[in-house]
């Protein structure tokens, strides 16, 4: 039998599937076709242009959401638009095949949006790569392959009208490319399916049975009974619990005995919010600002930052927004960003290390973060600090960021400094590190502290939240907070974790941070605990 | 006889000149028969008004100030129309654009 193997990925659309692996290939180029003469040609590409154009109509027609509709109708918009397929017309006057010349002339306005430092108009290629597509299989006379029901569908994307016009019953997909804010996984977030993107590259390629945790953002190929078994529990523990936990979900978190918890979010972008009421948490705990980089190629301006990070603040409405400084590097490279080739990238120059290596680029992002406060309050937070001396680097370069940005004239509202605990030796010194506030990214220290590799599943065992070195170590960190009156927060993927948060209250932790679908069923949690055992 | 207008309104819908509203605004110029240009800056590069194509690779983002110039009999109702469209947030297309549209 296959050994049973865990490829990682994030999540963009929650939920357990479990099937078959289908993997869904691009809809094949046409080869081999006779080529006629130019006019035959052009009359073959004004026929696909009209069928490709009355698919989506029809498709338009069924669809109940705007969002979808108007994204179908862009995309009828288009193909009907000279300026689109002109270029493609005169390759065509020239000698080229049809679908060659199509292919060509899409490949080109894709790249031109792809390279887009826009995030919006950079996704706009998967709008593009889709009409492309289509009009391509159109033209090879090519129907859609239809996707079993119940499948795990691994693919390197899916256009969003392939996937408007799937039936995904009981499938969960799995994407090698897209991110959390394209098109497809706000589509797949509105209907429900379960996706991870960003998937892990693999030699090999995948076939067989498959679980898709897009809770935990994990596929697991050939799972052991073992595997399957906690999975199946997993998935049916969710929906009881979710079921009961709901009514904690717009209720301030207090414990048995009256004292409050302060609950957070994560997020990873002002898209993961839509949808989502503030009222249900008392801020974001963590505001993964990787989310910018994830277009590669361009590095995000001052103003496409602000423009973000003051969307996330508005829709805290005052309630304090953290944003952690660029955290690459370890399990997430950036291409033109990070350092290739590190023979050990966990223990490599990642987080602060690598924002300090380069100031003019740091600062940048540290100006976009103070703008944002105008707007609401802002707390920066600084990943993988290992010694006092990052702290007061990042400092100095924050005070002069402070300075430009009054020196243009731009507005500060109030901002605090904090870090996050994660590496050992800040935890264990942690009365060296000067910070407004802290937070414990439960994951890294819990791999830092047993030595064990997030991404090796054979130490997991090893690699527990609850190893009584971790859990002295935030006890720690949580009594260093309370004597000096400064937060101290959990932002890891333990605070959203049932199992341990009353650990995370047995050492004193009072605010915990975590992904919006963890609200209810951790206020559940928090409201149980000390309660009189019968 | 040929008229020529032109208007001036600031982009404020959340994201930019992004697919929908360059729907709507591509559709709304193809009502009138003057030719229409537009750019985001009194510069140029002009663009198609009527091409959802080009609107769109002109990636205008939000808080760009729209410059629109018509020349053809309707260019006054064009440039109006236009403006209202922006100016309402692409909720619809105003209503008396519509009316006037043939």
């Amino acid at each position: 039998m296959d050994p049973e193997r865990h490829i990682k990925g994030y999540v963009a659309s929650r939920g357990y599937a479990a099937g078959p692996i289908y993997l869904l290939q691009g809809e094949a180029a046409p080869s081999g076709m006779p080529v006629g003469s130019p006019a035959e040609e052009a009359g073959k590409l004004h026929a696909a242009l009209e069928a490709a154009g009355a698919e989506l109509c029809r498709l338009m027609e069924e669809l109940q959401d705007e969002a979808a509709s108007g994204m179908v109708e862009f995309q009828v918009a288009m193909l009907e638009d000279e300026e689109l397929y002109g270029p493609a017309l005169a390759a065509i006057e020239n000698g080229a095949p049809a679908h060659q010349a199509w292919r060509d002339c899409m490949d080109s306005a894709i790249e031109d949006y792809r390279s887009s430092d826009d995030s919006y108009f950079a996704e706009r290629a998967s709008d593009l790569t889709d009409m492309r597509d289509r009009v391509l299989r159109v033209l090879a006379g090519i129907r859609e392959t239809a996707i079993p029901p119940g499948s795990v569908v691994v693919a390197r994307d899916i256009t969003p009208t392939r996937f408007l016009t799937t039936d995904w019953s009981g499938c969960g997909i799995a994407l090698y490319g897209g991110s959390p804010s394209a098109h497809v996984a706000i589509l797949a977030r509105a209907r429900a399916v379960p996706m991870i993107v960003g998937l892990q590259r693999t030699d090999a390629a995948l076939s067989g049975e498959a679980l898709l945790d897009a809770e935990a953002g994990c596929l697991v190929v050939s799972p052991g009974p073992e595997t399957l078994r906690r999975f199946e529990n997993d998935r049916r523990g969710a929906l009881a619990q979710a079921e009961k936990d709901r009514a904690y979900l717009d209720k301030p978190a207090v414990t048995a005995a009256g004292e409050a918890v302060k609950i957070y979010i994560n997020c990873a972008g002002p898209d993961d919010l839509a949808g989502l009421n503030p009222a249900h948490c008392d801020g974001i705990g963590l505001v993964r600002t990787e989310f910018l980089f994830e277009n590669g190629k361009a590095l995000p301006s001052e103003e496409k930052q602000y423009a973000d990070y003051r969307m996330i603040v508005e829709w805290a409405g005052g309630r304090p927004v953290t944003l952690r400084t660029l955290d690459a590097g370890g399990d997430k490279p950036i291409e033109g960003v990070t350092i290739d080739g590190e023979s050990n990238p966990f223990l490599g120059v990642r987080g602060v290390r690598l924002s300090l290596m380069d100031p003019p680029f740091y600062k940048r992002q540290l100006r976009a973060m103070l703008r944002a406060s105008a707007h609401g309050p802002v707390k920066i937070m600084v990943p993988m600090v290992t010694a006092p001396s990052e702290m007061r680097s990042v400092r100095e370069m924050l005070d002069e960021a402070r300075d430009e940005v009054v020196k243009a004239g731009q507005a500060i509202g109030s901002y605090e400094l904090g870090m996050m605990v994660e590496v050992p030796a800040a935890a264990i010194s942690i009365e060296e590190f000067d910070c407004d506030f802290y937070s414990i990214g439960s994951n890294d220290l819990v791999q830092y502290v047993t030595a064990s590799g997030r991404d090796n599943p054979a130490l997991s065992n090893l690699a527990r939240p609850d190893a009584p070195a971790v859990l002295a170590l935030i006890r720690k960190v949580a009594q260093f907070g309370r004597s000096t009156g400064r937060e101290v927060s959990v932002c890891g993927d333990m605070a959203g974790e049932p199992l341990f948060v009353p650990h995370l209250l047995d050492c004193g932790i009072r605010a915990l941070s975590m992904a919006p679908t963890a609200l209810a069923r951790i206020k559940g949690v928090v409201a149980r605990y000390g309660e009189a055992t019968a | 006889m040929s008229n020529r207008q032109t208007g001036v309104v600031v982009l404020t819908h959340e994201v930019g000149l992004h697919a929908r509203p360059t729907v709507k605004l591509t559709k709304l110029a193809k009502r009138y028969a003057a030719a229409i240009r537009l750019s985001a800056s009194v510069d140029g590069p002009w663009i198609d008004a009527k091409s959802v194509a080009k609107v769109m690779s002109a990636k205008i983002p939000q808080f760009a100030t729209l410059h629109f110039e018509a020349e053809g009999d309707d260019a006054v109702e064009a440039v109006a129309a236009l403006i209202a469209l922006v100016e309402g947030d692409f909720e619809e297309i105003p209503a008396k654009a519509a009316s006037q549209a043939g």
